[in-house]
């Protein structure tokens, strides 16, 4: 190295010590490096769970296909859905908590910063571990959800399943830390004048979902536990043959795995909350009443989780119960529905790329919501669980719900933490493909579950139309392989070449949009008073701040 | 039968079920068409244009808010009622009957037996038309489901739990049916069929599951029955007449009579059969049937042999 360059080198570590270098990214506790590590690792992972979710369909595209063997493919289905749910739609969430909410709050950093770096560091090793299953005999092939006894030794026979365990183990300890983080930043770390009824709704959000994984993670990593219990020492927990119990595992499982579904949408709501308000142009409509359904939907979900479990012939008056429950919990994500649509009105809608995905995530979602409305309608249930209607409406929820609104939340704040916009030509085509892709795929596949084929068939028989539907599925996977290379570009090539963002590039009101874009590590020289819920909006229009608004209309 | 089985019901039971979909589905349809309707609206009537006038800043409105939070309870308290009155009709309570048919799932085919009787199939479960048939479901390992659309709900076999569905067809035809929950590397080819034939044609063929096949005694027929003897074919397999009760792989007395293989993996033809035998793998990869190495001529035997077992 020249001495000029040498001197550059110190003279910008000098200017930017804390940015420089894989090191500084690696040894980081500050929290916008770790929820940018998070958001990298979630698309390394997107990567792998996509590429899986390929194969599988190209696997289907006709009957009788040879690509991969019958174990390979329940493979690939079983990581398919950990990576999905456990290293992707989680991770990139707790990302963009972990940047967001000290900033939207006016705090320095999350309140426990080097927890926060085991958080992420920990699920990452989770990610990892499960993994290398690949190489170490082979992966998990019990499904996502590892059903025992199918998921015991006498059944499973390599050690993927034990990697499954020990992998999410790690992810729920790093995400039950994480959680543990963001309440306590959002509880204590909040600006002065920021009072509970003035938190952003994204702050609200995410500040019920981390109540949420502190009460769910638990049972899932006892679980966890139980189950390696009866891998590793021959516990017959959940071994019918030995006195145990299959059901048990399910209640377990379930028992986690309801809230887990809301785990990763209440975050994909807090994004939309913020995102169509702003491209509104105008304040959410019944901040009350979104907050408060919340809250409602999370208390409900704990007592939900057997409707996965109506095959199981538990009674009618069991089944009962858990359909009218799931019923009910369909009451408070309905308001939400209506007042995001409410929002819409009497606005000055800007169309960007954020705002397409917002407003397809409303219709998205809905689907998901009403086709999972016809789950918990208990004989619809015995007909259509386990079938490709199931996988459509899931899909619905976390495709079109979740990945659809961590687009939106993507495009609203890459300008926050690159200093650079995306480019919006790319991402109109990026939103329009994805769009056609996703519908393409999961669309027919509600048809293709009422016509009888299960889920989790690595064939089907060539019976009239069963081909066709499968393909129009496969081809609306390629397409979405397609929308993500656009996706990619736009990312690389906007990190470069993409257009100064300044400040507040949106015209948005929290507080995250009156520092600078990249923020600097201190995140604020000062804090705006904070006199109301859009404190940006109270300072650019003094004379008719909110707190004016509601005071003259008299609340 | 093939076609969008869960709306084209053959017993009371699936057509209870079937009704509530259609019922359902207009009901789920109407929402989703209005809150699309609205969407669309909005996206017309407020994008952003040079001449649109500024956002109106609005907070809400409690009124419109408690009207669209009472609205769905009370379309979903309709949806309960229905939900009430269709779950006896679509799974009526079993009281103290005995099962007229105990099905076993296994990784990965189903065994049934009729315990009136004592015949004992696989894959293949005969009904006599417009007569209600109680189901026991049970597994010798892992979950799976059993579940023929067109006659009833699915239901899960679970070990350590037994179950219980009814099960009818009105209409003398083969209902297909397939294993419902993923239970290792062949679920895809859990499949079976039922087949609904009148009382006089199923008592017909109930007594022949009941009779033993005659014992070849010379030829190819014969040289295949000394294999299954010689092989290790009777460690899993029964044929009723020769020693061991093995219930691992399926019943084999009446194999030539099933219509299906390999649970459902290929039809049950003297080509297919030899293929099976020969290579198991070629028709159902990772199946719990093992290589035999079997020369032609001797799987050429077996099959003949086994032709005979009708």
């Amino acid at each position: 190295m020249s001495d000029i360059a040498a001197s550059d080198r110190i003279a910008e570590l000098e200017a930017n010590p804390e940015r420089i270098g894989f090191l500084s990214w690696v040894a980081s506790v500050d929290h916008k490096q770790i929820g940018i590590m998070y958001m990298l690792s979630a698309l390394f992972f997107f990567g792998l769970g996509g590429l899986e979710a390929l194969i599988i369909r190209a696997q289907l595209a006709m009957p009788g296909n040879h690509i991969v063997t019958p174990d390979t493919f329940n493979q690939l289905f079983s990581m398919h859905g950990t990576t999905m749910i456990f290293l992707v739609v989680m991770p990139v969430l707790a990302g963009l908590t972990a940047y967001v909410i000290p900033l939207m709050v006016g705090a320095r950093d999350v309140a426990f910063p080097r927890l926060n770096a085991f958080s992420f560091w920990v699920q990452l090793f989770g990610g990892v571990l499960l993994y290398f299953s690949f190489v170490a005999g082979g992966a998990p092939n019990a499904g996502w959800f590892s059903y025992a006894p199918l998921s015991e030794p006498a059944y499973s026979f390599n050690n993927g399943v034990t990697y499954w365990i020990l992998g999410l183990a790690g992810v729920g300890v790093g995400s039950l830390a994480g959680a543990i983080n963001m309440a306590v930043t959002i509880l204590k770390l909040r600006v002065p004048g920021m009072t509970i009824r003035r938190l952003p709704l994204f702050c609200w959000m995410t500040l019920v979902n981390s109540f949420l994984m502190i009460f769910a993670l638990p049972v899932i990593n006892a679980a966890l536990v139980l189950l390696l219990a009866d891998r590793l020492l021959n516990a017959h927990i959940f071994t019918p043959a030995f006195g145990g119990s299959a059901i048990l595992w399910q209640h377990y499982f379930w028992g986690f795995g309801h809230p887990e579904v809301y785990i990763m949408i209440l975050p994909a709501f807090a994004i939309i909350s913020e995102v169509i308000p702003v491209f509104a142009g105008k304040p959410i409509y019944g901040y009350e009443f979104v907050a408060g359904s919340t809250v409602a939907i999370a208390f409900m979900s704990f007592a939900v989780w057997a409707h996965h479990m109506f095959a199981v012939g538990l009674g009618h008056l069991f089944d009962l119960f858990f359909g009218i429950s799931t019923m009910a919990i369909a009451v408070p994500t309905g308001i939400k529905i209506f007042n995001w649509t409410a929002t819409l009105y009497q606005g000055r809608l800007r169309f960007t790329t954020a705002m397409k995905f917002a407003v397809a995530f409303i219709v998205m979602f809905t689907i998901g919501g009403l086709s999972g409305v016809s789950f918990a309608v208990v004989p619809l249930d015995w007909q259509l669980t386990d079938t490709y209607y199931l996988v459509a409406h899931l899909h619905y929820v976390l495709f079109g719900g979740a990945i659809f609104a961590i687009f939106a939340g993507i495009y609203y704040w890459f300008p926050k933490m690159s200093g650079r916009m995306l480019d919006e030509r790319v991402g109109n085509w990026h939103f329009w493909i994805t769009f056609i892709g996703f519908n393409l795929t999961f669309l027919v596949q509600h048809l293709l579950g009422m016509m009888g084929m299960p889920r989790r068939v690595f064939t089907y028989p060539d019976w009239p139309w069963w081909m066709t539907l499968n393909m129009i599925s496969t081809i609306g996977a390629f397409v979405l392989l397609i929308s993500v290379i656009v996706f990619l570009w736009n990312i690389v090539s906007s990190l470069n070449h993409g257009e100064i963002a300044g400040d507040n590039p949106w015209d948005a009101w929290t507080l995250e949009w009156a520092t600078s874009s990249p923020p600097p590590v201190e995140n604020f020289d000062l804090v705006p008073p904070v006199h109301g819920r859009r404190p940006l909006w109270d300072l650019k229009h003094p004379e008719r701040a909110d707190e004016l608004v509601a005071a003259a209309a008299g609340k | 039968m093939t076609g969008v089985v869960t709306l084209n019901p053959f017993s009371p039971q699936a057509a209870a079920i079937s009704h509530l979909f259609i019922a359902i589905l207009i009901i789920l349809g109407g929402i989703f068409l209005l809150v699309t309707a609205l969407v669309i609206v909005a996206i017309i009537r407020y994008r952003d244009r040079p001449d649109a006038p500024e956002a109106r800043q609005v907070f809400g409105s409690h009124r419109l808010e408690i009207a669209w939070t009472v609205a769905p309870i009370l379309l979903l308290a309709l949806i309960a009622v229905f939900m009430i009155r269709a779950i006896e009709a679509s799974d009526p309570p079993v009281g103290d009957e005995h099962p007229d048919i105990r099905v076993t799932g296994h990784q990965w085919w189903w065994e049934a037996q009729y315990p009136s009787s004592g015949a004992l199939v696989a894959n293949e479960i005969h009904i006599p038309v417009g007569k209600s048939l109680l189901v026991e479901v049970d597994s010798a390992d892992v979950i799976h489901d059993f579940w023929v659309p067109e006659l009833a709900r699915k239901i899960d076999a679970i070990p350590g739990h037994v179950n219980h569905v009814w099960i009818r067809a009105d209409r003398p035809g083969v209902y297909q049916g397939v294993c419902a929950e993923f239970c290792g590397a062949e679920h895809t080819w859990m499949r079976l069929i039922v087949v609904a034939e009148p009382q006089a044609d199923f008592d017909a063929w109930q007594s022949a599951q009941l009779t033993n096949p005659p014992t070849p005694k010379e030829g190819m027929e014969a040289r295949g029955l000394q294999l299954v003897k010689d092989q290790t074919c009777l460690n899993c397999h029964a044929i009723s007449g020769l020693p061991g009760h093995k219930n691992i792989g399926p019943d084999l007395t009446h194999i030539a009579g099933r219509q299906i293989l390999a649970g459902g993996a290929a039809s049950n033809t003297p080509e297919n059969l030899f293929r099976w035998l020969k290579d198991p793998a070629s028709i159902k990869p990772e199946s719990h049937m093992p290589n035999f190495q079997l020369s032609d001529d001797s799987v050429h035997a077996l099959v003949a042999y086994m032709e005979t077992l009708k």
